[in-house]
């Protein structure tokens, strides 16, 4: 059974108040905590290394799985290996998510490697929340590592969020989309105090046809460090778009590296990036609607992370 | 009621003090709808800066409704009463025109309560409640937006600084409508536009006329205004007089 802190944590991270709907399997300090299958989602464990083979049958409608970890004791360090295989003409959510709670004097570290097959045609919205809480000495570390491979007409649609807690992150995430494939990422990252985030993409279009839409808002506060390194390589006649928008606050620094690669004379390829403090007139304009600076600051930056 | 007294600002040039607004006193009672005027360079925005609290006088004071609010910031007044839509209305990745309307009113607004001031200042609501008040939308759109925002807040005193700035023609057709309505409903508060449209004057029940920083006439429009008709303080925007 999930203990008070493991709620919260998984209230954070998948929203979830209570066990889910559907297909579940939710870790809990390194060991699979509770679990259900459904007649067209299986999860079976691996016997090798740790983490679990996903296998949704093809033609699967409306269907969620929810796959959430959290580590409230402290020192866990673990690697896992997820590995989704997704059936065509899919439909399904996935969401994922670590929630760390620290309050000792050990670094926890979860380092999740998912890797997702998305079948022809097939369709996935999937969620990954990040969160970390506790005042321990101990650092929380998320070091995700995400591998996709697109065939034929698929669609895949990421949602990446880190607001609070973690104090360090790096994470890769490759993908490879055939023809007609489509990939969209949504990602949305807050860092305070020393806290250092790296986040890098690289996706090749090889399929003609194939678009991919990488957009990162951030939030750099205090003293902290974001690195966001994006890089769209386009093989065939095809469509990408990568952009970089972030706040800068305090004593933050932050790196913004697009990266286009065209080895196609129809390869479209487009890459935006924007760093810069919050308009003095967007305070000013908020505070002649009866906010303090503080408030107006809090909303800019809840607005900008939506 | 606002009082503006013997309200002086200045500011630093290089080697000396260059003053945009001398000495100016003047008082907007409640309900009435006034209209400054004045050429560009004249002060007129600066004033209704001062107003907001964006900027702070030199020197003099300012009441509203016998209290002092020339030490206040920009947010006790606002929550004093004072409203004040922007020249260039400012735009927010990310904040959605509910939101906005939301903050405006210091209330947890239901969509519908929202959508009905979009309605007042001619916009479809249903296409706009959700929409970010970002690059995404129009110098018009957003005008009409910054004028809801207003509304929303149900000021005791109105500022609108040259609301008429940076629109087309047919958006200063329905500017003009909103206007009109808003006085026409104006029960409680009172409306201070800065502008030199002609149309706008002709709204106004009292216009103040300021040139080189301070007030060079006021009066009642009917007093004013035919003295101004073809100056730079009464502009004709349908004769395509504009600059």
């Amino acid at each position: 059974m999930l203990d008070a802190i493991q709620k919260r944590l998984l209230a954070e991270v998948a929203d979830l108040h209570e066990v889910p709907e559907g297909a579940y399997h939710i870790r809990a300090n390194g060991e699979t905590s509770e679990k259900n299958t459904t007649a067209n989602i299986d999860i079976i464990s691996k016997q090798d290394v740790s983490g679990i083979d996903i296998h949704i049958k093809p033609g699967t409608k409306k269907e969620s799985l929810h796959i959430p970890v959290v580590l409230s004791n402290s020192g866990i360090r673990e690697t896992v290996y997820n590995d989704f295989y997704i059936g065509e003409d899919a439909d399904v959510v996935i969401v994922a998510g670590c929630g760390i709670d620290n309050c000792g004097g050990q670094d926890s570290e979860h380092d999740g490697i998912h890797r997702f097959y998305v079948g022809k045609n097939a369709k996935v919205k999937y969620v990954e929340k990040h969160y970390g809480s506790g005042d321990g000495e101990g650092k929380r570390i998320l070091n995700p590592g995400t591998e996709l491979y697109l065939e034929e007409g698929s669609f895949m649609e990421m949602e990446m969020v880190q607001i609070k807690g973690v104090d360090s992150t790096d994470r890769k995430t490759t993908a490879k989309l055939a023809a007609g494939a489509r990939l969209i990422v949504r990602e949305r990252l807050m860092t305070h105090g020393s806290q250092q985030a790296y986040s890098s993409y690289e996706v090749e279009l090889n399929g003609e046809g194939a678009g991919a839409d990488i957009v990162s808002r951030s939030v750099a506060r205090e003293d902290s460090y974001q690195k966001f390194d994006s890089r769209i390589i386009g093989n065939v006649p095809c469509s990408g778009h990568t952009e970089c928008d972030a706040i800068i606050m305090d004593q933050a620094r932050v790196l913004a590296v697009p990266q286009l690669e065209a080895n196609h004379v129809d390869a479209a390829l487009i890459h935006e990036a924007a760093i810069g403090k919050i308009a003095g007139e967007q305070l000013v304009k908020l505070m002649t609607l009866g906010l303090t600076e503080t408030e107006a600051e809090e909303q800019i930056i809840n607005g900008f992370l939506k | 009621m606002l009082e503006l007294k013997n309200i002086s600002f200045e500011v630093s040039e290089e080697i000396s003090q260059k003053e945009i607004v001398r000495d100016i006193s003047l008082t907007v009672e409640d309900h009435k709808f006034v209209v400054i005027t004045g050429p560009n360079g004249s002060g007129k925005s600066t004033l209704a800066k001062l107003i907001a609290g964006i900027e702070k006088p030199t020197s003099g004071r300012i009441i509203l409704d016998g209290v002092d609010i020339t030490e206040m910031s920009i947010t006790q007044r606002a929550n004093l009463g004072v409203g004040f839509a922007f020249q260039q209305p400012v735009r927010f990745k990310g904040l959605e025109v509910l939101d906005l309307l939301r903050i405006a009113s210091g209330r947890p607004l239901t969509a519908a309560d929202a959508c009905e001031y979009l309605v007042e200042v001619g916009l479809c609501a249903r296409d706009y409640i959700r929409r970010e008040v970002n690059a995404s939308l129009s110098g018009g759109e957003l005008k009409r937006i910054e004028i809801a925002t207003l509304l929303a807040r149900e000021s005791k005193l109105s500022v609108f600084d040259e609301p008429e700035a940076g629109i087309d023609l047919w958006s200063f057709q329905n500017l003009i409508q909103v206007f009109e309505r808003m006085r026409r409903k104006n029960q409680n508060g009172s409306i201070v536009i800065i502008s030199h449209q002609e149309r706008i004057l002709n709204i106004a029940d009292e216009i103040v006329v300021v040139a080189d920083g301070h007030i060079a006439d006021r009066g009642k429009k009917e007093q004013i205004l035919p003295g101004l008709l073809g100056t730079s303080s009464a502009r004709n925007l349908c004769a395509g007089n504009r600059e």
